[in-house]
């Protein structure tokens, strides 16, 4: 029995707690409790296996006693076990800000009890999606995370997120589609899903029959991942949910997708046959992602923007494919599922205190606010990458691999990564001279949320001393909190684990180096499964 | 691998009204679209288990290769509760998208025409510098002459 051993209860956990906040639908508080309870065990529990990993290996869970390949296997290595607690933690913080959002405003009564067991099914998707050593249980994974995002991205059913989950759920739909086709060829060309199994059939299969498949699967996972050209449906449906599940959806969802990339690039189908077109399209991801923000004004898009663009450096690390290549891109997608999930987060809170999110219509929070300036500034000047920021770091480890390459595109690559570094900067630059800095006085149109101040000038905690003909949103309601502690906490843990990256880059490098090594490698992951001496 | 050419001529007949139905406007079309993309996907999974043979029961002399692939079965069972579960859900929206009085249509995202058809003039990012921009300057209220100055520059942006 080793750490490794624990790993179906990442999966089952999140299930049974969805299970039980099901039954307690009536009873909020019970429900908050089971939720955040059980999303603190599972996390509690890849910690352990973490910090195990590097010392035991990969190492291959067989579910239900039958051999691969046969059988499904959970396999744990550096790689999944690190992108489980990166998950584990970021959902775990944006449980707390959504538990504590209801709580500021009391409207927990509404249906939007759905909203805790829906959650907890969509971390168990991810979890599975990132353990599973098996084709089509990938796919039921993508599956079970999809299904759930569904209901998140249209809770409520208001005309806007009905319009947009639409979309969402059509291209999410047809990039499934794609994907079982993908593994019904893999099963006619091969006889069989087992990952494990696949990376030794697979060399055997003729070329061109084997670029067919390699194809097939990254486009289909090209969509989730919303690698150019296949990320236009992102920026159209993320910034109509709310608050929390954009950030949730921003922080985790893409970012499977990368990893189910990851693992075709180095386990199924290794070697540089595709890479110089991975290359264009990494290019191509991060700056014309880059350049759709700059036209923005509204922050979520603006930021569902930036999140494709920056999904084009963690391929722009996986096409590079050296050790220090793919190290870097693992440290990126470490470092990006929490940036981002800090800033979207932060986001709710300006929607909250500002009563929008257009930067057009907000001014002066900086000044109302100074908290709320801080948490924006510290995540965006990391996902920026100005050093010492963790995506300094992430960005320097991508640039040397590229240099260390050494071929023009490799060159082209590198100035496209720091150009997209830059400009990412103005993008927030802009939103922080406008939104933080200018007075309130200069912003058009503003809600009357931003200009309500008490009897002596100070500015407002709670929306009691919204008055005047337009208040808006908060006519007719108790007064409610602004910024209140259950939402600003969850949010400044978030940003301290963003800074903690820096702190901990030495051990988190050498863990991210590791992994690219053992994903080079593949007899670790080959022998764990399969057992030892199969790939010969 | 043998394969029925009756599957194979199915699939294509699927995919291909399949794909014509979703390139469709209509949401209804569309979802019909991706219910048979999903049927032609598990004819697929279906022909990539060879001939019939015996069902996969044990019995004890029978060679394996006579009975028949088993898996693709299970997998076409998976698939199959995964797309109704998603027509279902589908279902719900395109209803609820007719219940808010919206035609049974893809609608346009209204905040990416609005950033589309935005005058590339920008007064923050692009209007001139006013002259003097120093804080200390020598008029007699500094914060009067500034806001006067700023208020110029605004007016003159052709917004």
């Amino acid at each position: 029995m080793i750490a490794a051993d624990l790993a179906p209860l990442a999966v089952v956990l999140p299930f049974l707690g969805a299970a039980v906040t099901f039954i307690l639908i009536r009873h909020a508080r019970a429900q908050r409790a089971v939720s955040i309870s059980t999303l603190s065990v599972t996390l509690l529990i890849e910690v352990v296996m973490l910090i195990a990993a590097p010392s035991s290996g990969t190492h291959a869970v067989k579910l239900g006693g039958w051999e691969p390949p046969f059988g499904i296997v959970l396999v744990v290595d550096q790689f999944s076990a690190l992108m489980l607690v990166v998950s584990s933690a970021v959902s775990l913080s944006v449980l707390i800000y959504a538990a504590g959002q209801g709580m500021a405003d009391g409207d927990e009564d509404g249906p939007v009890s759905i909203f805790h067991p829906t959650y907890l099914i969509l971390v168990a998707g991810v979890s599975n999606a990132f353990l599973t050593g098996d084709l089509f249980n990938l796919y039921v994974g993508f599956e079970i995370l999809l299904t759930a995002s569904y209901v998140l991205m249209t809770l409520g059913g208001t005309a806007p997120r009905i319009r947009a989950g639409v979309t969402y759920v059509v291209v999410s739909v047809v990039s499934s589609m794609l994907f079982l086709i993908a593994i019904a060829m893999i099963y006619g060309a091969t006889g069989t899903i087992n990952m494990a199994d696949l990376a030794v059939k697979l060399e055997s299969v003729d070329p061109a029959t084997q670029l067919v498949l390699h194809l097939m699967l990254l486009v289909a996972f090209g969509i989730k991942a919303a690698v150019f050209p296949l990320s236009f449906w992102l920026p159209d449906s993320y910034p109509t949910a709310p608050a929390p599940v954009t950030a949730v959806f921003a922080g985790l969802l893409t970012k499977v997708g990368v990893y189910a990339m990851v693992r075709v690039e180095t386990l199924l189908f290794p070697g540089d046959r595709i890479n110089s077109l991975l290359m264009v399209v990494a290019l191509l991801t991060m700056v014309v992602g880059i350049l759709g923000a700059l036209a923005q004004s509204d922050i979520k898009r603006l930021l569902s923007f930036t999140l494709v663009s920056h999904i084009g450096y963690m391929v722009f690390g996986l096409a590079i494919s050296t050790r220090i290549g793919l190290g870097a891109a693992v440290y990126y997608v470490a470092h990006h599922i929490i940036v981002q999930t800090s800033l979207f987060l932060v986001t709710g809170l300006i929607e909250r205190r500002g009563g929008t999110a257009n930067v057009d219509r907000l001014g002066g929070l900086a000044k109302l606010s100074p908290l709320l300036g801080l948490l924006f500034f510290l995540p965006a000047m990391n996902l920026a990458g100005i050093p010492p920021f963790s995506g300094f770091l992430g960005k320097l480890g991508l640039i040397q691999a590229g240099v260390e390459l050494g071929t023009p595109l490799a060159y082209v690559l590198v100035a496209g990564g720091v150009a997209t570094s830059l400009l990412t900067l103005l993008v927030m630059a802009r939103v922080w001279n406008r939104a933080f800095w200018r007075s309130p006085a200069d912003a058009e149109d503003p809600d009357p949320i931003l200009l309500a101040s008490k009897a002596d000038g100070s500015s407002v905690g709670t929306s009691r001393h919204v008055t005047g003909e337009d208040t808006g949103r908060f006519a007719g309601k108790d007064p409610v909190r602004l910024l209140p502690a259950s939402m600003t906490g969850p949010t400044i843990g978030l940003v301290a684990l963003g800074l903690a990256l820096t702190v901990l880059a030495g051990p988190l490098f050498t863990l991210s180096d590791g992994a690219a090594q053992e994903m080079l490698d593949r007899t670790p992951y080959i022998e764990a499964v399969l057992g030892a001496g199969a790939d010969r | 691998m043998t394969v029925n050419i009756t599957l194979i001529v199915l699939m294509a007949a699927f995919f291909a009204a399949g794909i014509y139905l979703l390139l469709e406007r209509s949401l209804t079309r569309v979802l019909l679209g991706l219910i048979l993309l999903g049927n032609g996907a598990n004819i697929l999974i279906l022909a990539t288990s060879g001939p019939g043979g015996t069902s996969p029961l044990y019995i004890a002399g029978t060679p394996p290769e006579e009975y028949t692939d088993s898996l693709p079965q299970a997998l076409i069972l998976t698939a199959i509760v995964i797309t109704f579960a998603v027509t279902a859900f589908m279902l719900g929206i395109i209803y609820r998208s007719w219940v808010l009085g919206r035609e049974d249509d893809v609608q346009d995202d209204p905040e990416d025409r609005r950033v589309a058809d935005q005058d590339s003039y920008d007064y923050e990012d692009d209007a001139d510098i006013i002259a003097d921009t120093t804080e200390f300057s020598e008029a007699e209220d500094p914060s009067a002459a500034d806001a006067d100055a700023d208020r110029a520059g605004r007016t003159e942006g052709p917004r």
